[in-house]
Order: structure tokens, then sequence, then C-alpha cells
């Protein structure tokens, strides 16, 4: 079963206060910045906090993730070989453009793993698209290597590259969102939207959860802890939909039991896809605290 | 490994230490923490610790604690020991357990 990734917190990679807390707020994934969020004084400090974080702090079950300065930087290589180390699960590569960037990262991710004694394939990897190059190139990009484990859309950069700027609907980000949600689609892996920096404003963020949610992301970057519950609300299946999701795999149980290939539910067929969204519905109520392990919803 | 100048790192931010090395004579260490009388000891075996694995023996330490971790405390002092021995971009991997 696929891991969910609702939330995927941005922590400074240079703040031990908020490296120290950022376990408690029950984000999915967190993601410690060593990139824009950190002044170029202090890479070299930030890399260090980060590696030790990473190494002693205990993050529950959030995955763990660490944005690097891109490689065509002096910090690069040397981010990549710390996190490695530290055993980081997933790296996310800035900017990316080109499937050959992801190709580039991965040589230095193995080479990395291959120094430290670590077994190849370890560390996974993301990718953020954050240009016009990059969301034409999104399918292409996510295909460049085994390891990645998502791509996500960064629209800071992208609107300034598109000559515009945010806006309430979203518009401007409708072709970016649908080639990253298609190219993830497409190689299997996961889509992730981008960060809404207004966190005041709460109507304007649970709108643009609402449409990122209809259209199939696998969640929201968050920058505040604030907007972990808004996201996991919009995400959390109705009783109804936990309802069908347990009568699918009821059918399912049954029909394996009696050794019949095909199934049935109220006359109609059940699928492979039916039972794919009946168990990410089942997953998301479990993590909803909607229902118990055993998949019985919580009577009210 | 020789202190070749004055460095610091870290902030006197809510859970940082702000570490400053220097020049010296044998190992010296002046904490200023709120909670120096639970931590001290602590906080001053974390730091001699390191600076034996970096095999430092000369060096004074100015440590500004603001209730940090033990690991941000390895950490900070790792970034003003490579500071201050102009060793930023070559990592000392055996030291990094």
């Amino acid at each position: 079963m696929e891991r969910l990734r609702r939330t995927m917190m941005f922590v400074p990679g240079n703040n031990p206060a908020m490296i120290k807390d950022a376990g408690i707020y029950g984000a999915d994934s967190i993601m410690f910045d060593l990139e824009d969020s950190v002044s170029l004084a202090e890479k070299d400090a930030a890399r260090m906090l980060v590696f030790e974080a990473l190494k002693n702090v205990d993050y529950g079950n959030s995955e763990l993730v660490v944005r690097i300065n891109g490689l065509d930087t002096d910090m690069g290589k040397a981010d990549i070989y710390a996190m490695v180390k530290a055993g980081v699960e997933v790296i996310r590569l800035p900017k990316t453009e080109t499937p050959d960037d992801v190709v580039e990262t991965e040589k230095v991710i193995a080479e990395a793993e291959k120094f430290f004694g670590i077994e190849n394939g370890r560390t996974h990897m993301m990718a953020a698209i954050e240009s016009a190059e990059g969301v034409l190139n999104a399918p292409a990009i996510a295909k460049a290597s085994d390891r990645l484990i998502g791509i996500a859309l960064g629209a800071e950069d992208y609107v300034t590259n598109m000559k515009t700027h945010r806006y309430p609907d979203g518009a401007e980000l409708s072709f970016a969102r649908n080639m990253i949600l298609h190219g993830a689609r497409a190689a299997g892996i996961a889509a992730f939207d981008t960060v809404y920096s207004d966190v005041d404003n709460t109507e304007g963020f649970n709108h643009e959860v609402e449409i990122i949610h209809e259209l199939g992301f696998d969640g929201k970057s968050v920058i505040n802890p604030r907007q972990i519950p808004l996201v996991n609300a919009i995400y959390a299946p109705s009783e109804k939909e936990i309802r069908n999701a347990k009568a699918v795999l009821n059918a399912i149980e049954e029909a394996h039991k009696k050794g019949s290939g095909v199934i049935s539910l109220h006359g109609k067929m059940v699928d492979k896809p039916v039972v794919a969204r009946a168990e990410r519905t089942m997953a998301l109520a479990k993590a909803s605290h909607l229902v118990d392990k055993e998949g019985n919803i919580y009577v009210e | 490994m020789e202190i070749k100048h004055t460095a610091l790192a870290g902030t006197l931010e809510s859970s940082d230490v702000q570490i400053t090395l220097s020049e010296g004579k044998g190992i010296s260490i002046d904490l200023d923490s709120q909670v120096e009388k639970q931590f001290g000891k602590q906080i001053k075996k974390v730091v001699t610790d390191l600076l034996a694995k970096y095999e430092i023996s000369d060096v004074k330490v100015h440590v500004v604690d603001k209730g940090a971790l033990d690991c941000t405390i390895k950490a900070r002092l790792i970034a003003a020991i490579q500071r201050a021995t102009d060793t930023q971009n070559e990592q000392n991997w055996g030291v990094l357990e």
C-alpha cells in the first residue's frame, strides 16, 4: 500500500526551534530546506544542523525529505553526501528542468551511497518543477529515475517565469498542475501541489486545497503547521465513502474465500481501479482517525 | 587540528546556541546558559567530546546556550570548527557518526 502524502511541511534548515518541533504536528512528510530559506553564509551550518537532527531527533512516522541546493552550486554535492550519510529518506531536487537534472543528481547520490557503504538505491528522490521548461518536461522528468517517489509544483518561481503572479482562482497554475499530475500518474509516482503563502487566509487556502484534491494530487506543501489539519479535513473521506469502500473490500475478501475470480457488489463488477480507490479511502479514513485499526467506523 | 582564526556559528534565537572559537592554549570553555546548573556539565561534555574527535587541543570556546538540544550544539560546533579551520569544503566524515 502506497503511503499517504497529504501534507509536506517545509522547515527552514537553519532554524533549530522549528527543526526540533517539526515532528509534533502530524505532517505526513517533513521537508527540511537547505535551499531558498537559508542565506548563502549559513549554508554550511544548516547542512550540519539538518544532518544532526536527522541522526538524533525522533520524527515518528513522518517521511523525511531534504531539499538540497542544486548541483549547479558549490553546495549541492556536499548536501547530497551529508544527507545520504544521515540516512534521509528522500532528497528533493530544486528547480528541475530536464530529465538529465534527475539523472545527474542520481549519479551523485549513488556515488555517496557507495562511498559510505550504504545499500544502492536506499535514498529516494523527488523533483520540484518550477519553470515553463520543467512543466513541459514533467512526464519525462517523472520517469527519469526509479528512485523518484514524486514530483512537485513550485509555483512562486513558475509564475515569475510565466510573467504572471498568483491569483485566487488558480487559473495561472492550471496547465502546470495538470502536466505535473499527468506526468506523475503516468510514471506511477506522487504529485504534490505548491505552497500557499498567505497563512492567515484560511478561506483561500481551503479553496486551493479543494481544487487540488478534486484534480487528484496526493497532497499539498505547507509552510505553517496550522495548514496541516485544514488539508487533512479536506482529504478525509465521507462516511458514505468509507462504508462503500468497506463493502468493496469485504466483497473482495468473500470472493477470495469462495475462490471466485469475478467479484460483484450491488450488481456492479468490482475491478482493480475500484479496489485501489477503496484501499486509498480506507487508508485516508484511518489517517483521519475516522475508523479504528480494523476499519470499523467510530460511532459519534 | 589547529584553530586558524576566530569563527562563530549559531544564533541567539530560542533553542539555538552560539559558539565562538578562537586561538588559545589548552582547552577553555566559557559557558553562558540559563540552564547551566542542570545541563552545564552535559553541554561541556558534548563540546569536549567533539573537540577530541577533531583532535583540537588548543582552543578558547565561548558558548551562549539558548536551550539547544545536544544535536544542535554538535551541529553548531562542527560548523564553527570548519569555519575556524577553513575546512568548510573538506568534510571530515569520520567524525560525523
